[in-house]
Order: structure tokens, then sequence, then C-alpha cells
């Protein structure tokens, strides 16, 4: 069986692929018009736990959006929190403390090594492979502890306040954080000897999906699908936010355009986050949290603002409108996953169903983040 | 590729106003304001230079007119008031007051469709944005330029009402699909 369709579709029937699949990460349904096992149309459909956090925004003050920002990926809710704090601070003009920053950086790294852990668990589930999950959120067992203590919960993040954050760090955070990295450092070559370099993830994964840089741009995707197609894009270097310049990190590229490829890009960014984790525990320096004088009452000055950071899955924008009162004219929010899902229909046309459940699953999906 | 080099281009096409913003103040580099008919042809420009869509949205600008005319009277009378002042000053007798200028209807207020572009080589980041008349809001579509404007399209229409002409399939995607009301509206009552 080959496996890509050979002929056009001759005779077909349509399969609903979720909304309540285990492999389709929440409530995604996928309208699927299937030739035998090969897809002739894949048509996915949204909004089965869309809240409208736009219009949440129009609604209450600047300061009373913040927890919204961690309900919407709640795998990686810090960088949310980060894009919208930074955005209100470059519409308001506020200066942040050098601590605030690097606590940001630090406190939103782990965030992205927790959600890397978790899909790479999820990841392999999907594939068939069991044991690797509870590998993975054992790891990221240590993360939740570590962040619980500074932000005070486990899962949606409300951490970034304008003008710092509001919590300062407790003595047992450096180093339980310096043990986590060693810990994780050690780990994570079993992970390699046990899963990528497993020869039924191989097949499984390498030269399936192809996703071409073409189609990524013409798509708009970013994050690791665009980085596993060969193209150096990554929001932390290409328009440096927050304190990111200070650090010495690569950004993981490869150039196979499958989904092997975003498997990997995925892996070895964890490294580079711990990286960047480290540098930053070295240099943290002491001082204030948060700014003094944040206004009680933002008014951001009439205009436009566009703020974009990286997130695990991606370029995560924010456009602010503000009319010059309390509360938010408008509120854009472009999550990376509502683009880099927009190219599944095109891109696993042909495909072998199990193929491109495997697909969907290097495109690192977070539901409650695409339907807003 | 650079931000200059496309600004050129973009002011080729008769945009109306092509007008560089302070980046880190806005966090965008480039303002474009083009006709809805001009649309197309920017959107392709940028595509040929090698842009990738970041997002499509809009902005509603309920009462937008009606501020603007408020202002402008607020102006008037200020300056009214600043003469009567002066001549009170002077010792003159204050000048008559002049009769308020005859008020038209108010022109209507716009719906704006906005498009970000993004560069994965260069730091240009495009802001396109279009005007059309609430009661009338429709824009030619981009999504055969750039197929991922499909979704972002059917989600500015689901909250907006925009319709994207020649859209090739422009039904709910968010919303549910009997959804008939447009939320991100001003005038919007649940």
């Amino acid at each position: 069986m080959s496996a890509f369709a050979e002929s056009e579709a001759k005779e077909t029937f349509v399969l609903n692929l979720g909304p309540q699949h285990p492999a389709t990460h929440g409530v995604l349904r996928v309208k699927l018009t299937m030739d035998g096992e090969y897809i002739a149309e894949a048509e996915p459909v949204l909004g089965y736990i869309h809240r409208m956090h736009e219009k949440m925004g129009e609604n209450r003050t600047w300061a009373q959006f913040l927890p919204n920002t961690g309900r919407m990926d709640y795998l990686h809710a810090l960088a949310y929190n980060h894009g919208y704090v930074s955005v209100v601070e470059r519409a308001a003009g506020i200066e942040v403390p050098e601590r605030a920053e690097y606590l940001r950086v630090i406190t939103a790294e782990l965030n992205r090594v927790s959600s890397h852990l978790l899909w790479f668990g999820a990841f392999i589930l999907d594939l068939g492979g069991f044991s690797p999950l509870l590998y993975a959120f054992d790891d990221r067992e240590h993360i939740l502890d570590l962040l619980e203590s500074v932000t005070g919960s486990r899962l949606t993040y409300c951490y970034f306040r304008f003008g710092g954050v509001y919590n300062d760090i407790d003595d047992n955070f450096v180093p339980g954080t310096r043990a986590f990295i060693k810990r994780l450092r050690e780990r994570m070559p079993m992970y390699h000897n046990l899963v990528t370099k497993n020869i039924i993830l191989m097949k499984r994964l390498q030269e399936v999906g192809p996703i071409s840089a073409e189609m990524c741009r013409k798509y708009g995707a970013t994050g690791p699908v665009c980085r596993g197609s060969g193209i150096n894009f990554d929001v932390r270097k290409h328009e440096p936010y927050s304190i990111y310049p200070e650090f010495d990190f690569d950004v993981p590229v490869y150039d196979q355009c499958d989904s092997m490829a975003r498997y990997m890009v995925r892996m070895d960014e964890i490294e580079q986050s711990l990286r960047i984790i480290e540098q930053a525990l070295d240099k943290l320096p002491e001082g204030p949290v948060m700014a003094e004088k944040v206004p009680k009452i933002l008014k951001p000055a009439k205009g436009d603002y566009y703020h974009a950071v990286e997130t695990a899955r991606g370029s995560f924008g924010l456009r602010v409108v503000s009319d010059g009162t309390n509360t938010p004219y408008r509120l854009k929010l472009r999550s990376p996953t509502f683009s880099n899902l927009s190219l599944f229909g095109e891109a696993c046309q042909g495909m072998l169903l199990p193929d491109a459940l495997a697909l969907m699953g290097s495109l690192d999906l977070v539901i409650p983040e695409i339907d807003r | 590729m650079n931000c200059a080099a496309i600004k050129q281009k973009l002011a080729a096409i008769g945009a109306g106003a092509v007008s560089e913003t302070d980046y880190a103040r806005k966090g965008f580099a480039l303002d474009v304001q083009v006709a809805p008919e001009q649309l197309v042809a920017a959107v392709s420009a940028l595509d040929a230079e090698g842009f990738f869509i970041e997002a499509v949205t809009g902005v509603d600008w309920l009462g937008e007119q009606a501020a603007l005319r408020k202002a402008a009277e607020a102006k008037v009378a200020a300056e009214a008031k600043a003469k009567a002042e002066a001549a009170a000053a002077a010792g003159e007798e204050a000048p008559p007051a002049e009769p308020a200028a005859e008020q038209g209807e108010l022109p209507e207020d716009a719906l704006e469709a906005v498009y970000d572009f993004n560069h994965y080589e260069s730091l240009c980041r495009v802001t396109v944005r279009t005007r059309v008349p609430r009661s009338k809001p429709e824009v030619p579509t981009i999504s055969q330029i750039y197929p991922g404007a499909d979704w972002h399209e059917r989600e500015t229409h689901d909250f907006f009402g925009i319709i994207f002409v020649g859209h090739p399939y422009l039904v709910p995607l968010l919303l549910p699909e009997d959804a008939d009301y447009h939320p991100l509206l001003k005038d919007f009552r649940p």
C-alpha cells in the first residue's frame, strides 16, 4: 500500500474525526472525505469552545483582562501573559525593572519546557506509545512545582503585571531550578534512546506529512512548524523583546519538512530553553520586581499598538486599539495554531488517515487557543 | 528586501497613505491605507516580496463621525469664546456671535478591515487597512493570493459581518453555523 493515493477519488464517504476523539486534543472536529484509507478532503470544524475573549476584552479594564490571557493557551500561559503585558506597557509607556524581566523570561522558558514535554508525551501517545507520556509527566511535574511556588498556580498562570511581576521568588526557587535543569539534561539522552531512535517512530514520521516552506508562508505558519520546514524564524531572535538579546541561544532549524523535522525542532528547543534559564539564573540581578508609579487606572494614548511574542507553538501577536479610556477599544489576538492548523486541509490531501493523525500531532494543537 | 523597497512599491500602486510608524512605540513598521479596490494589488505586491500573512481582522468605528463633529464644534466654540474675551479685554463691545454653521447629515461610520503582514527574513511588519461604509461592508477577498487568509476572513465575517466578495466558502467558522449576529460590532446587544 503506498503512502499517497495514486488515483483520483472515485467513490468517497464522509468520516467525522472528533469532536471527542483523543487524537484531536480537545474538541476539534475534522470532517474527512475518505477514499478508502486515503483522505480526499479534510475540513477542520472549529468553534466548539469559542469563548469570545476579544469581546470580553472590550468589556473590562486593561488589568481585568489579565487572567483571560492564561486561559487561551493553557500549556504556555506565561507567554500569553508576557504578550499582553508587553503590548499594554508599550501603549502606556511603562518601564519594567530588570529583575522583573529576568523573572519573566525564566518562568516563561520553564513554561515552554513544560509545554514541549507535554506535547512530547501526548504526541507519542497519538502514535500508539503509552509509556513516554508517563516519563514526560514525571519531569513536567517538577516544573509545575517550581512555578507553583512562584506564581501560586499550576496551569492557568496570571503572574505578570503591568510594570513587573506580582511576587518575588523564594529561596528555594534558584537551587530547585538548577537541580531540575541538571535532572532534565540527564533524562534527555534517555528520551532520544527510547523514542527518537525507535524504528517504529522513524517509520511513522520520516518523510510523512510534508509541509513546504512556501506553504508555511502562504498560510502564515510560525513556530516549530515553519522551523521544521527550513525557515529560520523565531520572534525572540527576529524581533527581540524583553531581555532575550542578552542570552546566547540557538534557533533549531531542520529542512526536511516532514513530521520528524518538527519533532526534532521541539526536542532541541528544550535544550535551548534550558540554556536561557541557566544564563538568566547566573545573571539574575537584585532589585524591585514591580515598577513604581504604575497608575492604578491605565489610560494608554489613542492609537494602534502591536506586539508579538514567541510561544511554544509560534508567534502570538496582539493588536490593541486604544481610544484613550480605561478599557481597550479593540483587542485582536492572533494565535499561532489558528494559522498552523489552517494548512492542515491542504497538507493532508491524499494521505493515509494514520499518517494524517501523525501530521496533526506534529502541529501541536491547543484547541482553546485556536477557538479563543 | 527591506522596508523602503516595499514602501515604494505600495506607493506606486496609489495606496492612499503609506506612512512609516515609530516601530519602538507602535510595534509595526508600515501603515498602509488603501481603498477596497486597491487592496488586491497591494496584497499581491506584498506576496511578490515574500511576506507572510499574520492575521486579518476588523475594527468598528461606530460613533467616530459624531465624535469628530463634536470635537470640531468644541474647537469653533473655544475660538469664539477666546475672541470675545480678547475683545472684552480691549474694552470693545463683544462682536455678535456667529451663527452656527449649517450642519448636514453625519457621514456614515466605517468598518475597517485590517491586514497584518510580516517577513520571515527581515524585520518589517506591514499593516494594510481599508475602510468600507457600515451599511455596505464589502471588501474583495485575498484568499486566492494567500490561502491562509481564508480562515481569517471567515473569522472577520463572523465577528464584524464584513463580506469578502469572491470568498469561496464564507460560512461561520468560530460562531455556530446558524449565527446571524456579529458580536464585535459596537451596537451588538446579546
